[in-house]
């Protein structure tokens, strides 16, 4: 969009303006948009008018690079994703794979990658609340408290995968590792501490009058358009969508626990703060239902080749409930080692696509709360 | 009643502030040059390579059959194969690598030349601290620095390490037995021909 276009103000206003709107370039090395994300705004005053988001600063070809390397190959790419949740990118890239030639997950494996894609969906939440909050100016303590906690969890990967957030854990056919029965008992004291800070978090944060008038009513968004706009995960079902692909595809072994979906009513920001606090109760009670039913027994199929892995000619698409929408993974093979086309349906960069919807008439200070709620990840939304 | 939210917030964080003294869950950052955690067994950065005894060069479990190299995702080995074969620390004959450069400013640290190696040639190392002022020499490990000795590959991983010797023990002990049924089978065979011992040179393992 040119600037001459930008600064023509829509009909509506122009009886209150005289002709001026201010166009302001936020970011892309703006701290409270989440990476280098940028947005040109036009102002009228401090009420948006017009949103553009400029996409693309830390574009990296992922895509094209997935079709040049092997299958194997693309896994350590997928945790550079999201990075904030690379165990539940593995896990999508490894089902649309496993689903493309046909391999079976062992038991364990199956339920190791529910309890690691849980963990994943704990910190991500956590860290979400505290961005948020310190995007609305509660500099330092809340995102103080959740990243003490999601380091606890970051520890636990790391011992299990070598490294904290580039985890590179699952396989096609299974995981990497095995996690032994200490580590289990750490990860079980984790999981009981959490709900602990999770009550001491909504103590903080969602009775706090600020936050209350800082969100609500912001950023309100129709379940129509929600749909339309094909939004998923934690912004959909705060529009009050049922919509868990964790339910509807039942991959894994959802199937096997007892958990619940919350739902929102307004579709606004506090909705959605709320929702991601929802969600960790729940994904609570899911990890404790896992690590007790978690049998013993290889993690890994031994059928599947390391080297030279072929699938046989189609196409798959493989999809999971990661901690921001649905992360799908659609590949199509030729029969070479390596993809013929390799494509990523990233959650937070359509769920990003209403973003203008979801600014318009509020004032500069609400954008940064409604990215915030919004949950992205550049790394994921460029690609 | 406005205010009361705010209040009730104030109160955790002055529990937390108080809790930070006394509960260790509260307070878990580390001074870090001075105090450091302890790093876990699978932690892993970047590769090095293996080398048996004490010698570094002849040592080296590496053929340079070149798989890591292509396997590596971002491409960051670099390998070229000796013309000749020199003994190895076994008196076998095999292939080595005349250049072996991994470009650490381009490894991810992923693990799959480790996965991929058939000779169990090249491990995860776990130093951390590499910073160097030099941006792209430094950077560019060369074969002498790659190489480190499997007692050092026992200190940083001493349950893997210990898998790993075992495995290759068992290989070893596999080829033993079927080197001494050969020499076996040959020197029933060639009984009518005593004092000639048939030399049988082990083909090169070049996949």
């Amino acid at each position: 969009m040119n600037t001459t276009e930008m600064l023509q103000p829509p009909p509506a206003m122009t009886s209150r303006l005289d002709g001026e709107l201010m166009e302001v370039s936020m970011g892309p090395q703006h701290p409270s948009t989440h990476g280098v994300f940028r947005m040109n705004v036009a102002l009228d005053g401090e009420m948006v008018v017009k949103l553009k988001p400029v996409f693309g600063y830390l574009h990296r070809n992922h895509e094209k690079i997935g079709e040049n390397t092997s299958y194997l190959g693309s896994m350590p790419y997928t945790d550079r994703l999201d990075y904030f949740c690379s165990m539940t990118n593995n896990w999508a890239y490894a089902l649309s794979v496993e689903k493309l030639a046909g391999i079976e997950v062992p038991e364990r494996a199956e339920y190791l990658r529910v309890i690691l894609a849980e963990l994943t969906r704990l910190q991500n939440h956590a860290s979400l609340l505290g961005f948020l909050l310190s995007d609305m100016g509660a500099w330092g303590t809340p995102l103080m408290y959740a990243f003490r906690e999601r380091e606890k969890i970051l520890d636990l990967f790391e011992s299990l995968s070598g490294s904290r957030m580039m985890c590179d854990y699952m396989r096609f056919g299974g995981c990497r590792v095995d996690a032994g029965p200490d580590w289990m008992e750490r990860a079980k004291k984790i999981v009981d501490l959490f709900p602990k800070f999770l009550d001491e978090f909504e103590k903080l944060i969602l009775s706090n009058e600020i936050v209350i008038m800082r969100t609500q009513e912001v950023g309100k968004l129709s379940a129509e358009l929600a749909i339309n706009a094909g939004m998923t995960g934690p912004m959909l079902r705060a529009c009050g969508v049922n919509y868990d692909i964790r339910k509807v595809d039942g991959y894994g072994f959802y199937p096997r626990f007892k958990f619940r979906v919350p739902l929102g009513e307004h579709g606004d920001c506090y909705d959605r703060l709320m929702m991601r606090a929802l969600e960790m109760h729940e994904s609570v009670g899911i990890l404790k239902q896992a690590m007790e039913q978690i049998p013993a027994g290889p993690v890994m199929n031994p059928k599947v080749k390391i080297r030279a892995f072929r699938p046989p000619v189609g196409e798959a698409y493989g999809r999971i409930e990661g901690p921001k929408g649905e992360l799908g993974f659609y590949l199509i093979s030729d029969g070479g080692t390596n993809p013929y086309r390799y494509r990523v349906r990233p959650p937070s960069f359509i769920n990003l696509t209403v973003l203008e919807d979801l600014c318009l008439g509020h004032t500069v200070a609400d954008v940064m709360v409604i990215l915030g709620s919004v949950d992205i990840v550049l790394g994921e939304v460029d690609r | 009643m406005i205010g009361t939210g705010i209040l009730k917030g104030m109160a955790v964080t002055a529990r937390n502030f108080v809790g930070s003294y006394f509960e260790k869950d509260r307070l878990i950052t580390v001074q870090y040059p001075e105090e450091r955690s302890p790093l876990p067994e699978n932690y892993r950065n970047f590769p090095f390579l293996i080398y048996d005894t004490d010698d570094p060069e002849a040592g080296l479990r590496c053929v340079a059959c070149k798989i890591c190299e292509k396997e590596c995702p971002p491409q960051c080995i670099y390998i070229i194969k000796s013309e000749d074969k020199k003994p190895d620390y076994m008196g076998k004959p095999q292939f080595y690598a005349a250049v072996f450069d991994i470009d650490i400013s381009v490894c991810m640290s992923c693990q799959i030349c480790v996965e991929v190696c058939p000779f169990e040639a090249i491990k995860m190392d776990k130093v951390f601290e590499l910073s160097k002022r030099e941006r792209f020499d430094a950077l560019l490990q060369r074969k002498n620095e790659l190489a480190k000795s499997n007692e050092y590959y026992h200190s940083i991983h001493p349950i893997e390490a210990a898998e790993v010797d075992a495995k290759l023990a068992e290989a070893a002990a596999a080829a033993a037995k079927k080197k001494a049924a050969a020499a076996a089978a040959t020197a029933a065979g060639s009984t009518s021909a005593p004092g000639t011992v048939p030399v049988a040179p082990a083909p090169p393992t070049t996949p």
